[in-house]
């Protein structure tokens, strides 16, 4: 079946099958940074925008995404590298595996709240699980980029 | 990912039920649960276009659609004001906000699983489930069904004078709980609903009186006692039975000191 959909700003057209995952398109789209981790809904690290929205693009059908607007880490360059250096000065980094969903969670995070509480960015963050890091690396480098805004 | 053999977009709820009708179509909620399973599906059907997605509320009441999300109901004003915020805190926990997003009302309820929080804490207000071809059902009755071939078209709730209170014991946030138990005090009727048994959730009354004379630290720690052997508990992985049952009568006794303290600052509505 046929697939019109607004990816990163751009209308594309593709051809699916009426099983295919979302984060299966995506990537044949261009857009590797869309990763596969747990496929079960668990892990955060397929994160995509739909419509503004996080979503699991582990989880959502292609079909579905028709005539809706998706955004990956490809098309919000500029917005994440406003804070990912804040989360690799504080070492959150390690294997990087869990860094796309954490990134694109963290754009939807402060979207909807400017100014989040530690205790909301742990609440917002609590679906991107991470292997290496124990969390923390991540918290402070929020913060420290959300204090280096008000100087 | 298990095989689709097509996806539809029903255009009105009569087509999406008559192509439910056969045995290995799906109506699609998240599809977040339905992807677990196992083995080829024919036609997934998706209620995206039917207007399903919104809440409405009316002095009355609210009107929850079945497509509307766990997130919607985390952050729906009026929801939370009438539940004083145990709606929210019910699906906090329930894995991550681009879950929550996903996840839907309709697919929650469909499913009557045991370990749900969105099924425990509808079962604590006065809930009705709407049924394409079932009509109205209330849900206490609805959850002892066995899935049919219907579809669950919208969640109404009455906003009935009452307090909530609603919490859950997980072993780890975003985990299943280990035991679910939403307490509320609705038109002076007090219910305790328990879930993640692990068996699916029941509705436990005062039967016996116990707290005919409003909350008190003894009546608290009867009614707890008491709920604690009249609801069957189970062990799986994530604990025990006497586990469980120790939970059942720690988690009520501090919901109903909660609830009382609710009611004092705002009157019982
Ligand atoms: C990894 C994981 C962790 C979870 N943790 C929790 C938790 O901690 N607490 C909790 O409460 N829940 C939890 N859940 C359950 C989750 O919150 C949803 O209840 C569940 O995914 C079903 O909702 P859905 O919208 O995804 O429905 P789907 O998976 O799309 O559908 C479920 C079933 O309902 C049917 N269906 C869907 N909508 C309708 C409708 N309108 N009419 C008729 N039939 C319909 C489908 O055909 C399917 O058979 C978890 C689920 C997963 C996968
Ligand atoms: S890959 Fe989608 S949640 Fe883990
Ligand atoms: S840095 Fe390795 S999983 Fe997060």
């Amino acid at each position: 079946m046929e697939l019109k959909l607004n990816l990163n700003g751009r209308n594309v057209t593709g051809h699916i099958d009426p099983g295919t995952l979302l984060i299966d398109f995506l990537r044949q789209q261009g857009c590797v940074s869309v990763k596969r981790g747990c496929e079960t809904a668990n892990c955060g690290l397929c994160t995509v925008l739909m419509d503004g929205r996080p979503v699991l693009s582990c989880s959502v059908l292609a079909a579905r995404a028709e005539g809706h607007r998706v955004e990956t880490l490809e098309g919000l360059q500029q917005e994440a590298a406003d804070f990912a250096g804040f989360i690799a000065d504080q070492g959150a980094d390690q294997c990087g595996f869990c860094n796309p969903g954490f990134v694109m969670n963290t754009i939807a995070l402060l979207r909807e709240i400017p100014e989040p509480t530690d205790d909301q960015i742990r609440a917002y963050l609590a679906g991107n699980l991470c292997r290496c890091s124990g969390y923390d690396g991540q918290l402070r480098g929020i913060r420290a980029y959300l204090d280096s805004r008000k100087k | 990912m298990r095989s689709i053999q097509k996806y539809v977009r029903a255009e009105s709820l009569e087509q999406a039920y008559q192509l439910n009708q056969n045995r290995r179509s799906r109506v699609l909620g998240g599809m977040l649960w339905l992807k677990m399973g196992r083995g080829p599906l024919g036609t997934v059907i998706d209620l995206q276009d039917l207007g399903l997605d919104t809440i409405e509320e009316t002095e009355e009441g609210f009107s929850i659609g079945a497509m509307v999300t766990l997130r919607q109901l985390e952050q729906h004003p009026g929801l939370n004001a009438y539940t004083r915020g145990a709606m929210a805190q019910a699906v906090k926990d329930i894995v991550g906000v681009q879950f929550r997003n996903l996840a839907t009302v309709g697919g929650s309820l469909w499913g009557r699983f045991g370990f749900s929080d969105v099924l425990t804490q509808f079962l604590a207000m006065d809930t009705t489930v709407e049924l394409y071809q079932g009509g109205l059902v209330p849900l206490e009755e609805f959850a002892c069904r066995k899935p049919d071939r219907d579809i669950l078209v919208r969640v109404h709730v009455e906003k009935t004078p009452g307090v909530f209170r609603y919490q859950a014991m997980r072993n780890q946030r975003t985990d299943f709980p280990v035991l679910t138990c939403a307490l509320s005090r609705v038109s002076g009727e007090y219910r305790a609903v328990i879930g993640a048994r692990p068996g699916r959730a029941m509705v436990l009354r005062d039967r016996e009186g116990l707290l005919a004379g409003g909350i008190t630290e003894d009546s608290a720690k009867a009614f707890a006692r008491w709920a604690a052997e009249q609801i069957p508990t189970q062990g799986n992985l994530r604990g025990s039975g006497a586990y469980r049952t120790h939970l059942v009568k720690v988690l009520t006794l501090r919901g109903l000191k909660e609830l009382e303290e609710t009611g004092r600052t705002d009157p019982w509505n």
